[in-house]
């Protein structure tokens, strides 16, 4: 049997980022007005594992780091048809960087035991450093390959992966176990289903702190943080009309060059 | 104390029921606006992903998830189709005559295909001569052996063309007091849908009439006590009808607010976006307040249903208040967006027009309040 871990993070909906607000003091994300909703990319890496759940024998666990209202997308995932959920939960994980992040999941995957391949989206749409997959695989001490886009070979020890470059693919071999992050070409992420609902029921998530990954607190949650964020603000849009005047051939022709003046083509 | 939270998994089911309507209904409606046909695609991924399944108990195939769970269904679906969530409200108004009133050989015979969406339902009461007044039907039964032979034809049946099983009320040839609710199949000769309307709103949802021509229907397919009929398809349009429209309009108001507060962000006049001119902010709050007063009714209904309370009363209010403020809403919505109000590009003159259209379906306001007239009375 394959033995899935699939890594989610609760983030803002970004459907709602015009509510997001930045804290001038911290600099980090006040999210308390927006509702947290499984990271978009994370929702592909949960349909990799649920594909392959159904094309033979695997079981899915799905870990997530965060507050105590995460649990909500970890039982989301079960409800996707992910069979057990872990939450790492406490204060001493506050404030972590994609380094104690990925330190303390490395940990969770740890005390789930045995695993075969790791999951992961790209990137969170809040914090996008990418780094959190990678990180992790280091700490596992596992081979990772990030942004892929198909799952070539998922039979026995080896598979194949494509994975994203700018302008094409790399195909890759690599040996289980080992962390995959996926981008959103992967595949299309079902949605929730009532009956995957009711099926959830049923289904345990366990809840860890610091004392059940028996951890040091330095290494985790601003302690165990290198990088800090030293500013962060936003950006203003603004919208501009000019009007183009001339001969349909001349207006468009404007119209290009305009659009290449400002890198748009 | 009264708890008016909605449980963690019922907040699952609301988010569950968005995604599928944005996901899959909402790139359908294009078409079913222009062509006013149901979408196969859409019939077919609401039976994928159980919406017909949530108030068929669990034995006979269904998600047995009651009546709160299929209002959140229904409001979610509204908001991005008024014409899915009728045709999905009519599908269930059609199964639970069979599951109230069903014999355990129906329920076995039809329950397992409509949960899954293979068999399509219906309810057909409305006649020409007999829309307010169902004792003024005039398709007849006449008893033959153990049979029945059934004449007649009804009007404004909602999924009258894609449904195959459909529970039908008639009158006795010979006592005008006597009706006959029935479940008819397609397998069965003798009937067959015929003209199809053309709605001002809910294009998309098919609205027909069907003939029954020399129809035998045996025994078996009698729902409750013969002479016994109207009770039957009154019970189930008295809650399972009525809520399901609350759901409609309750859906279609979210709409309304959620589009017009769009609206009013961007449209930039005075210098400002009109939000924040009080003339629209008043017609905003309205919105919201009707909206708000609307939930309460329809989620208390529906509460009560679930715990097998008699609730047609209730819902009756219900129906009268949300589907009323719901045409209401859609008249400020236009109204907020001045001249693109009018236009189709704009979502509400689609709202506008299947406004128009929760009125009658299921009752029509005056008959909700002769229903509550009767119940202050009692
Ligand atoms: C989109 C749509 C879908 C429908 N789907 C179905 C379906 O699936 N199955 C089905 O059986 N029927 C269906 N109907 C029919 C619907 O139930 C009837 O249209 C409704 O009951 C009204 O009947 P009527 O149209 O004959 O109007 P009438 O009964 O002729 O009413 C005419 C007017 O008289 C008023 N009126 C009637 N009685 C009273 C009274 N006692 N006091 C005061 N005023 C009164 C009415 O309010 C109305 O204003 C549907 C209708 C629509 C529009």
């Amino acid at each position: 049997m394959l033995n899935i871990v699939v890594c989610v993070k609760a983030v803002p909906d970004p459907k709602e980022a015009c509510n997001i607000k930045i804290d001038p003091d911290t600099k980090t994300l006040m999210r308390c007005e927006v509702p947290f909703v499984v990271n978009p990319l994370d929702k592909n890496a949960m349909e990799a594992a649920l594909q392959l759940k159904e094309q033979g024998d695997a079981h899915i666990s799905v870990l997530s780091m965060g507050p105590p209202e995460a649990g909500n997308i970890v039982k989301e995932c079960l409800a996707l048809g992910a069979d057990q959920g872990f939450l790492l939960s406490d204060p001493a994980f506050g404030g972590a960087d994609a380094y104690a992040t990925a330190y303390t999941l490395a940990k969770g995957i740890e005390k789930i035991g045995s695993f075969d391949v790791v999951f992961c989206g790209m990137a969170s749409s809040d914090g996008s450093t990418e780094w959190v997959g990678p990180e992790m695989a280091t700490f596992l001490n596992i081979p990772v390959v990030t942004m892929v886009k198909e799952i070539v070979e998922s039979e026995g020890e080896f598979w194949q992966v494509k994975a994203s470059l700018e302008n094409g693919y790399r195909l890759m071999r690599v040996q289980l176990p080992a962390v995959f992050t996926v981008t959103r070409d992967l595949n299309t992420p079902r949605t929730l289903s009532f009956s995957g609902i009711i099926k959830a029921r049923k289904k345990e998530i366990s809840e860890w702190g610091i004392h059940e990954l028996g951890v040091p607190a330095e290494l985790l949650g601003v302690k165990g943080s290198p990088t800090v964020v030293s500013n962060l603000s936003t950006t203003e849009s603004k919208r501009e009309v000019e009007m183009i005047s001339g001969t349909r051939e001349e207006k468009a022709e404007q119209l290009v060059q305009k659009l290449a003046e400002a890198g748009v083509i | 104390m009264i708890d008016f939270t909605f449980s963690e998994e019922q907040e699952m089911f609301r988010k569950a029921a968005r995604e599928f309507a944005e996901t899959q209904v909402a790139p359908k409606i294009p078409v079913m606006e222009e062509t006013g046909e149901v979408s196969d695609a859409v019939v077919k991924a609401l039976g994928e992903a159980e919406m017909m399944a949530l108030t068929i108990p669990e034995e006979y195939g269904g998600l047995g998830l009651g009546y709160v769970a299929r209002m959140i269904a229904l409001e979610e679906i509204s908001r991005v189709s008024v014409a899915t969530a009728m045709m999905l409200q009519v599908f269930a108004l059609g199964i639970e005559p069979i599951v109230k009133f069903g014999s355990e050989e129906l329920k076995k015979k039809y329950l397992p295909g409509l949960a899954k969406g293979e068999r399509l339902a219906t309810t057909a009461v409305t006649e020409a001569t007999g829309g307010s007044d169902p004792t003024g039907i005039r398709s007849a039964y006449k008893k033959e052996g153990d049979d029945f032979i059934v004449n007649g034809r009804k009007c404004f049946i909602t999924n009258s063309h894609i449904a195959d099983t459909i529970t039908i009320l008639t009158k006795s040839e010979d006592d005008p007091k006597a009706f006959c609710a029935f479940v008819i199949d397609k397998d069965m000769e003798g009937w067959r849908a015929t003209h199809k309307e053309h709605k001002v709103g809910m294009r998309g949802c098919n609205t027909g009439e069907l003939a029954f021509e020399n129809l035998r229907i045996p025994k078996t397919q009698l729902l409750g006590n013969e002479g016994k009929g109207l009770g039957v398809t009154m019970a189930a349009i008295g809650d399972v009808g009525r809520g399901g429209m609350v759901g409609c309009a309750l859906g279609l108001q979210a709409a309304c607010l959620e589009e017009s507060i769009k609206f009013s962000n961007e449209r930039v006049l005075y210098g400002k976006p009109i939000s924040a001119l009080q003339g629209i902010q008043n017609k905003l709050a309205e919105i919201k307040i009707d909206l708000e007063a609307g939930r309460l009714l329809a989620y208390r209904a529906a509460a009560m249903q679930d715990n097998g309370i008699r609730c047609s009363n209730e819902f009756a209010v219900a129906k009268y208040f949300t589907t009323e403020v719901a045409q209401k809403a859609a008249k400020m919505a236009v109204d907020i967006h001045g001249g693109y109000g009018c236009m189709e590009e704009y979502a509400v003159s689609r709202f506008w027009r299947d406004a128009a259209v929760l009125g009658p379906s299921a009752g029509t306001s005056d008959i909700m309040k002769v229903i509550i007239g009767r119940w202050v009375l009692a």
